[in-house]
């Protein structure tokens, strides 16, 4: 693809929400640790490209639909961090009410239609969001987030020929990360993986560079382009790698040690930070944004440490309209 | 007013929805084969009346059908999924289940599903094992679903009417051996029935018999024989399977002191046992005897006619369990 060359400022823009994700996953690993975040954390370090740069062409109507990895989504579509982290805290002010935690983040004050617990799933329930977009006449765009391993589920191929079928606004985002769980994706799937499967149902699909913020930007703009003027839906084949394993506590020890370093090395964040410096940006003057980002981040993790767990009559709540259980009863 | 007009099942399904579309434009509908009336002819000439964006015909793919109503729902709409027949709903099970029943809930109150599943069941002559089961049991055992059973076309046109207007998933399971089934419609009653209320179809003072969907027909027949006998029936059809109407049950049992519980789903694990077990836990007081079930055994539908019939709970088998009911309890008396 030609990438449209992306100036200084949202380079800078970018990495700054890129170290926010960063950030922000380090503090809920080591709050993980100190068993203050429960169940389990998947982390999206090393990934924080792709959803920086698509989510940088979006406005805050539009919507998003996320992964059980889906912090950086949030993030980047513009979550708050405080209530987020209360969130992964159980705290009664996060996002959730302390209902979903880490897989079920949600915001829909900025169009974060939520994470999902189950791989792929988020596939038709986006085909969906942009039905309802269309069928309304409105110029939104949708954005599902999901991993390698989804496309081996069923709703990829529904949902991906759903999208196509009714020529939907929806730009289907998938993070090659090489992974799926505990399992090298390249070995369960059958011929070019997901970007092909994507071609033969009809989608325009772009190929990227995941751990290239400049080159993200420039997939997620062709792609906005494109969905928003009413094109139809766009694939687009993220390459990236995750640098942890599947969860806080995976340490994905059966893979190849040189392979992980190789990749470690490439981490984006510092390679995008000596760009930014080379192309004359002041050291001090970023170094006090980095400040500033670690302070937000802190200042959620306090936050959400000093905040209350949810009066435990809130799980009789929200559960049905009709027919909603009384409390304490079945 | 009243204004009675005799109408098959299948034209109180499009009467309902022919009148949800016109008051809301939210409201739309999704599935195989709709634009030509759906299998059963309950979406007849909708599509030509309000276009192919509002009656949505769909490729063969129950988790997209599914999916997509739980996203649009999502950002705002009151759609209406067509699975065909229950058995088929079962290909979008991630979809109803951890996805449209939770949502509300695992989202702290942010997002609502106002969706109805629509899924024909039941026995249909010689269907078999796919195209005939009677699954309800399973959503009403699923927190943040409401689980319709109707029996008859006014049942059809009032609840799909409340059910559209529901801010929840609903399960809207119609008998599909019962679309040519007629009934009176009243045309200027256009008010929603309340879901979670059941409806008394017959009075009587010796035996409560409580069931739903087509087995309600079966259950009127037999309290017609049982008439017979001197046996007054009071048959309840439960309607809604959840939230299900416990104070129209506990009423009735303490009027009877005895209770049948039938229906053409398999008994083990039914919604038969709930209700047993929770008349029995509440109301044992009142029981003159203990409390019983009919339902199918524990076995796929056969193809075969007679292999079928072996699923089926008849007016006979209902007849005679309610006499035997009868004599336990005088035997005990006479004790």
């Amino acid at each position: 693809m030609n990438a449209a060359q992306p100036g200084p400022d949202g380079l800078i823009d970018g990495y700054l929400t890129m170290l926010r994700i960063r950030e922000f996953e380090l503090a809920a690993i080591r709050a993980h640790g100190e068993k203050l975040v429960h169940g389990t954390l998947h982390p999206y370090i090393g990934q924080e490209a792709i959803a920086t740069g698509m989510c940088a062409h979006l406005r805050q109507d539009d919507l998003m639909l996320s992964t059980h990895r889906g912090h950086g989504h949030c993030i980047a579509k513009g979550a708050p961090l405080a209530p987020m982290m209360s969130e992964l805290f159980g705290r009664e002010n996060g996002l959730c009410g302390g209902k979903g935690g880490s897989m079920h983040v949600a915001d829909f004050s900025v169009g974060m239609l939520g994470a999902n617990g189950v791989v792929g799933a988020n596939i038709v329930l986006a085909a969906g969001a942009a039905h309802e977009v269309k069928r309304r006449g409105e110029d939104r765009v949708v954005v599902c987030f999901f991993g390698d391993g989804a496309v081996n589920r069923g709703p990829f191929l529904e949902g991906l020929n759903w999208a196509q079928v009714f020529d939907l606004p929806v730009i289907f985002v998938c993070e090659d990360n090489q992974h799926s769980a505990s399992t090298r994706t390249s070995t369960m799937t059958g011929g070019e993986g997901g970007g092909a499967r994507a071609r033969s149902i009809g989608l325009t699909t772009i190929d990227v560079d995941g751990n290239s913020l400049p080159d993200m930007l420039a997939a997620g703009k062709e792609a906005v382009s494109i969905v928003r003027s009413g094109q139809g839906p766009v694939f687009i084949h993220a390459r990236t790698f995750r640098v942890t394993g599947h969860t806080a506590t995976d340490l994905a020890q059966w893979r190849d040690t040189e392979e992980v370093e190789r990749h470690a090395a490439a981490d984006p964040l510092p390679l995008l930070r000596a760009r930014i410096l080379s192309e004359g940006h002041r050291e001090d003057e970023l170094l006090a944004e980095e400040r500033r980002v670690r302070t937000d981040v802190q200042l959620a993790y306090d936050k959400a440490l000093a905040s209350a767990l949810p009066p435990a009559t809130r799980a009789f709540e929200d559960v049905q309209v009709t027919g909603n259980p009384q409390i304490g009863a079945f | 007013m009243t204004n009675l007009i005799a109408m098959t099942a299948a034209e109180a399904s499009t009467l309902a929805l022919r009148e949800e579309f016109a008051l809301d434009e939210n409201v739309w509908a999704l599935g195989e084969d709709i634009g030509r009336g759906g299998v059963f002819g309950q979406y007849a000439g909708l599509q030509d009346e309000f276009g192919p964006q509002r009656v949505v015909d769909t490729p063969i793919s129950e988790a997209a059908i599914l999916g997509v109503a739980v996203g649009a729902a999502m950002v705002g709409s009151r759609p209406v999924v067509e699975m065909r027949f229950s058995d088929f709903a079962l290909c979008a099970m991630d979809e109803m289940i951890n996805q449209a029943a939770k949502a509300r809930y695992m989202f702290g109150g942010q997002s609502k599903v106002p969706i109805v599943v629509r899924e024909p069941t039941g026995l249909w002559r010689s269907a078999a094992a796919q195209h005939s089961q009677s699954l309800e049991a399973w959503y009403a055992h699923m927190p943040g679903l409401i689980v319709v059973c109707p029996s008859t076309p006014a049942d059809i046109r009032g609840l799909l009417k409340a059910s559209i207007r529901a801010d929840d998933p609903v399960v809207f399971m119609e008998p599909k051996g019962q679309w040519q089934r007629t009934g009176e419609v009243d045309l200027d009653d256009q008010e929603p029935y309340e879901l979670g209320k059941a409806a008394g179809r017959r009075e009587g003072d010796d035996v409560t018999i409580v069931s739903w969907s087509t087995q309600v027909h079966v259950a009127l027949e037999a309290a017609e024989r049982l008439a017979e006998q001197s046996i007054e029936s009071d048959v309840i059809d439960l309607r809604t399977i959840f939230p299900w109407d416990k104070d129209s049950v506990s009423q009735s049992v303490r009027r009877t002191g005895r209770l049948l519980v039938v229906h053409e789903a398999v008994a083990v694990g039914g919604f038969g046992g709930e209700i047993a077990s929770w008349i029995s836990e509440h109301e044992f007081h009142h029981l003159k005897g203990p409390v019983a079930r009919l339902g199918a055994p524990r076995i796929p539908v056969g193809y075969a006619p007679n292999l079928e019939d072996q699923i089926r709970v008849t007016a006979e088998n209902i007849v005679d369990r309610v006499i035997r009911m009868i004599n336990e309890g005088e035997e005990e008396t006479q004790v």
